[in-house]
């Protein structure tokens, strides 16, 4: 049964544990409330064993199309700065487990950034991106020039950041901040798929694997090597790694219990 | 349904919406108020649910006659004061959206020619996805009389239609396909007496109109899906060549010569 609350819906179906944004009258523009029920949602869902993928959604018209400007508007330096309003988004980079998104229409601003806080991106054909702040006066600020330009480029980073145009889903997949486009019907149940077969794979190498992902974008490249072999040698004192390899090798589909 | 509209006719019957050019005086010549009336029209096609089938026609003796250029004329000559008329602007700003929505408008589009489509007017009949002619209609790829570039998508559809050595012919040439030509290189897909032709579009719309239109929406995706990311790059594309062209000394004595009623010469250049 869906736990209600104000601006988010979650959800539990097996062993995904789904976060819908929900402000449908705002495109669920993204204001303090809703933000902090999508980051407890998250902790909630990866501290939960249960629990083995995650997937974050919002609906066929808006991932999200922004912050809430409104909450933003007439705040002074001091307002923002006590505020720390990023500070939190810090915890979702700290969550172990994969974590999907569903993407259709407006992914904005605040919602382009969320979004690349995500592991896999699963995009409507109909889905638009980009990071506008340049219009209201402002830059990004929960990530935007940063995981922007790791992900596509100093080039086109500046593109869509100085100019603040928006990009097709098309074009997003083409600058890698986008794994799959499927058609808008789609969106969510290819999204829903895609957690369902990481709910099949081994859970610790999924989280060492996540873990060595991201930290290409922290550290050197000797270092990250360094890192994943360390990882990797590490997956050889788990009972998935024994199953794993030993069904590989009995040409049969293997079972993890996630030890 | 036709409230406010003064430049076309809607008319929406049985699942069928009828879009009628409507400018007869002027061979239904496309003017700033036509796309924007057009783009209304099209958005809601695409909306309507009870609408199943698009036909879009002529009023009078013409399909379409293209860009008026009369108004094109006007705003050359009001934009002169310093800064030259960016015809690639006018691309984007009003024709592109139009042959983008009739492309992804997920519902049969029929294009009932009832008479001479030339220039962009031909572009919207090549962006329909069925074209039934007239025996009078022809195809005039007009654009090289007035200097300028095929546009309104043309580049991209009359090439999927009738392949490239065709394409190519009628671009330069700018000489008039008659009907029966354009039947035989699969662009018309019938030619029929000119009498006959409501009739015909009527039942060929009314038969289109009682299909799993779900299922025609989603084929037309298909059928599409390889061209629609290339169709928005060539619209783009001809809004920047047609910047360019637009600013040659040919183009001005091409529309020049137009409205004069005598042959334009070109300097090439």
């Amino acid at each position: 049964m869906p736990f209600m609350s104000t601006e988010t819906i979650t959800e539990v179906r097996g062993q995904v544990g789904i976060i819908r944004l929900n402000r449908p009258e705002k495109l669920n523009a993204l204001n303090y409330n809703l933000m902090t029920q999508v980051i407890e949602a998250l902790e909630r869902f990866d501290a939960d064993p249960g629990i083995r993928c995650i997937l974050l959604a919002g609906d066929e018209r808006a991932f999200a199309a922004g912050a809430d400007i409104t909450e933003m508007a007439e705040a002074s330096l001091i307002d923002m700065y006590q505020r720390n309003m990023f500070g939190r988004w810090e915890r979702i980079r700290r969550i172990s487990k994969p974590i999907v998104a569903a993407v259709s229409g407006y992914a904005l601003g605040g919602g382009c950034e969320l979004m690349m806080c995500c592991d896999i991106v699963i995009a409507s054909e109909t889905a638009r991106f980009g990071q506008p702040e340049i219009n209201l006066g402002i830059i990004p600020g929960a990530g935007g020039t940063q995981r922007l330009t790791r992900a596509a480029g100093k080039a086109r980073a500046m593109d869509l950041i100085l100019t603040g145009r928006m990009i097709t889903a098309q074009e997003a997949q083409a600058m890698g901040l986008v794994s799959r486009v499927v058609p808008p019907e789609q969106y969510f149940d290819e999204a829903l798929r895609v957690c369902q077969e990481l709910c099949q794979k081994a859970p610790l190498a999924l989280r060492l694997a996540k873990e060595a992902v991201a930290t290409a974008f922290e550290t050197t490249l000797a270092e990250g090597i360094e890192f994943e072999k360390k990882l990797f040698y590490m997956l050889f004192a788990t009972d998935d790694q024994k199953e794993g390899m030993r069904a590989f090798v009995e040409k049969r589909p293997p079972v993890f219990a996630g030890r | 349904m036709a409230k406010g509209f003064s430049t076309i006719d809607v008319a929406a019957e049985a699942g069928v919406l009828t879009i009628t050019l409507n400018r007869p005086d002027v061979l239904n010549a496309v003017n700033e108020a036509m796309c924007v009336e057009l783009g209304a029209a099209l958005r809601t096609a695409q909306r309507d649910e009870a609408i199943r089938c698009l036909v879009l026609t002529g009023a009078g003796r013409a399909f379409c006659a293209g860009q008026d250029l009369r108004e094109l004329q006007q705003e050359h000559e009001r934009a002169a004061g310093g800064r030259e008329l960016d015809l690639g602007w006018v691309l984007r700003q009003r024709y592109n959206p139009l042959i983008g929505r009739l492309r992804t408008l997920e519902k049969p589009a029929l294009a009932a020619v009832n008479g001479p489509a030339a220039g962009a007017g031909a572009g919207l009949a090549f962006a329909c996805d069925l074209r039934i002619c007239a025996r009078s209609a022809y195809f005039k790829m007009a654009f090289v009389d007035l200097g300028l570039i095929a546009d309104a998508g043309s580049t991209l559809t009359l090439l999927q239609h009738v392949g490239y050595g065709r394409a190519a012919e009628l671009c330069f040439l700018g000489e008039k396909l008659s009907a029966d030509e354009a039947g035989r290189c699969g662009l018309a897909n019938r030619v029929v007496d000119d009498a006959a032709l409501p009739a015909v579009t009527r039942q060929i719309a009314a038969r289109l109109a009682s299909l799993p239109t779900r299922a025609i929406g989603l084929t037309k995706r298909a059928l599409n899906r390889a061209w629609t990311a290339l169709l928005e790059d060539q619209l783009e594309y001809e809004a920047f060549l047609q910047q360019t062209a637009g600013k040659t000394a040919d183009h001005r004595a091409g529309l020049a010569a137009f409205l004069e009623k005598r042959a334009p010469q070109f300097e090439g250049r």
